[in-house]
């Protein structure tokens, strides 16, 4: 559904997403993962068209994402940052709202279907009794899942995710995950996401795609990936996997950094001393 | 709160509030566009304003009126528009509560326009406000180019904004020092005033105010878009960097048309938005009504008083706007993040 082709991007003249191709199945759930700066980010900018290819292109469907307008291309695709803001005195309905704005025509008007879709998105992420607080009061997980629902309300067929668990505890990061996968099984809505954590990556995705120095350093299914050798290799650690037999895909523990040797280490220490 | 199911009743009562806001606010607008003409060296009762306006054709009251009071109260008025909607799109898009039309350079080049027509060419005296409606428009432009880099960057802007205006401050100073006997000239300008305006500067006026006033209504949803966050907004399918520019010049050409007449009174472009903010909240489809009207109020109220306080001399509208304006506004702030801090 979502075809990426020889991506390049540059920032400021240095390139930072060097030849990255790959293909997102419709209705699946694929994270993408890499040591920090390694060009995920950038590579959800092209996607939302806020930065500009150097070469390659990116298709949707059958069209290429230049040639969709991008009112458009936010009916069929939506895009949540990092951290996204709102301004303090919005409410999380207002912010829902917002979610409409692709759909509606040039007297920006909501109408009784617009209504009835931003219901469907406050149920969906289970924010009913919520949705008249204003955002600021909301919690680090609840916040979350305002912008989930405002991306919901865009009614895309496809919906990126920049680090949603960031910042959030493990009971939240938990409840999140599960809402995405709810969202993936009931809706059939087509999840991409960038996560730090490997292990949820492998839990909760169909595919990962690991990115390095902007390149693209492979891609598979969780067990493909979260193995010794791939993991050594990008994040230069030493791990132990392990199987999990509760929700069937791998895990692993790190046991320690590669980069700091520790006959280097002693050698320095002397050297000091 | 506690209703599960959004009560349409609720939202609508939260609309029509809003809507009674600004009603009010057209009042007072009124209300202060009476007294403002009303008052003056020479008493006008407002029975006899409201005679001389719609009825009378001749007489003393309505040369008064016609020839001198309500041509510079339409100028006050519409200064008081044109600054405010354009502090208020100027927050919006720079995300900076501090944006005001200073930032983008329309006070400055303005101001070195002034400067050089009143002080370098004053044989074209009479070409003061086109001059400086094209040295605030130039100005403008030019810190817009500085801070494009594959896109522009609001904080670019606002910091390039800073450096041109004190670079443009410093030439305006020199100028100044080289012809000391002629400083006077420019004072009028520098702290803003409304005295002697007539019909032909609020034509010059009107035209720019109508369409910003008619474009930043338009564009009100789009900007509570963009507060959103450039990465949302563009995920939303708004076309950020187009809106941005054209949001930019919007509240450019407003600024500067207010500010070729009248003078550097950019401070109304920062305070009204802000203490409109606190009364109705960050919606600009309410924000930017309101703000308009309410700015409109402030020079108005505030040329009043510089006309009336010291008679029969008057100060120019900018002292009292700063005297008068800024513990208002302080006052505002402090209440509003008390209120703020209690609602919660």
């Amino acid at each position: 559904m979502l075809k990426v082709n020889n991506l390049c991007l540059s920032y400021e003249g240095i390139e930072t997403v060097k030849n990255v191709s790959f293909e997102i199945k419709k209705e699946s759930i694929t994270s993408i993962i890499g040591p920090n700066g390694c060009g995920k980010s950038t590579i959800f900018k092209a996607l939302s068209k806020s930065k500009r290819l150097d070469s390659g292109d990116i298709w949707l469907q059958s069209k290429s994402i230049s040639k969709i307008d991008s009112k458009a291309l936010a009916r069929r695709m939506s895009i949540l940052p990092q951290s996204p803001i709102a301004p303090d005195d919005f409410t999380t309905r207002d912010l829902i709202g917002y979610g409409r704005y692709p759909h509606l025509n040039w007297t920006g008007k909501l109408h009784k279907k617009d209504y009835e879709i931003i219901d469907w998105a406050i149920t969906e992420t289970k924010l009913e009794k919520l949705q008249h607080r204003k955002i600021i009061t909301l919690s680090g997980g609840e916040r979350q899942r305002a912008w989930i629902a405002m991306a919901l309300a865009q009614q895309p067929d496809i919906l990126l995710l920049d680090e949603p668990t960031t910042f959030l505890d493990i009971c939240h990061q938990f409840e999140l995950l599960e809402l995405i996968k709810r969202l993936n099984q009931q809706i059939g809505l087509t999840i991409v996401m960038v996560l730090h954590d490997i292990n949820q990556a492998a839990r909760y995705s169909d595919k990962i795609i690991v990115i390095k120095d902007g390149q693209k350093y492979k891609e598979g299914k969780p067990y493909e990936i979260v193995t010794k050798s791939v993991l050594e290799d990008v994040f230069n650690i030493e791990v132990k996997v392990f199987e999990d037999n509760e929700n069937g895909c791998p895990y692993f523990i790190p046991i320690k950094n590669k980069a700091v040797n520790n006959e280097y280490v002693e050698k320095l220490l002397r050297e000091c001393s | 709160m506690v209703a599960n199911k959004p009560s349409p009743e609720a939202l609508n009562q939260k609309h029509k509030q809003k809507i009674a806001i600004i009603g009010g606010l057209g009042l007072l607008m009124l209300a202060v566009f009476i007294a403002s003409v009303s008052m003056g060296a020479y008493h006008i009762p407002i029975k006899e304003v409201l005679k001389a306006i719609l009825i009378d054709k001749d007489g003393l009251n309505r040369n008064i009126i016609w020839k001198i009071r309500l041509p510079r109260t339409l100028v006050a008025a519409t200064t008081g528009i044109c600054l405010s909607l354009s502090g208020g799109i100027l927050q919006g898009v720079m995300k900076n509560p501090l944006a005001s039309p200073n930032i983008i350079g329309v006070s400055s080049g303005a101001g070195l326009a002034a400067t050089i027509t009143l002080v370098l060419l004053p044989k074209y005296a009479y070409l003061l406000t086109p001059m400086a409606f094209l040295g605030a428009f130039a100005t403008t432009l030019i810190i817009y180019i500085l801070s494009w880099k594959d896109g522009v960057n609001p904080l670019r802007m606002i910091l390039s904004g800073i450096a041109i205006s004190s670079f443009v401050g410093a030439i305006i100073n020199t100028i100044l020092i080289f012809f000391p006997d002629r400083v006077h000239n420019t004072l009028g300008f520098t702290i803003g005033s409304l005295s002697a305006k007539t019909w032909i500067h609020f034509h010059l006026m009107w035209p720019y105010a109508m369409i910003g006033v008619i474009m930043a209504l338009l564009m009100s949803k789009k900007i509570n878009i963009l507060m959103l966050g450039d990465e949302i907004a563009a995920s939303l399918g708004l076309k950020v960097e187009g809106v941005r520019m054209i949001l930019i010049g919007i509240s450019s050409v407003l600024a500067a048309s207010a500010v070729s007449v009248v003078g550097m009174l950019g401070f109304v472009g920062l305070i009204v938005p802000h203490m409109m903010r606190i009364i109705i909240g960050s919606d600009y489809r309410y924000l930017f009504p309101a703000s308009a009207l309410f700015g409109a109020c402030l020079v108005m109220g505030c040329d009043t008083v510089a006309r009336t306080i010291i008679q029969p001399a008057e100060l120019p509208v900018g002292i009292i706007m700063s005297i008068l304006g800024a513990p208002f506004f302080l006052y505002l702030l402090r209440g509003g993040m008390m209120n703020r801090v209690k609602g919660k």
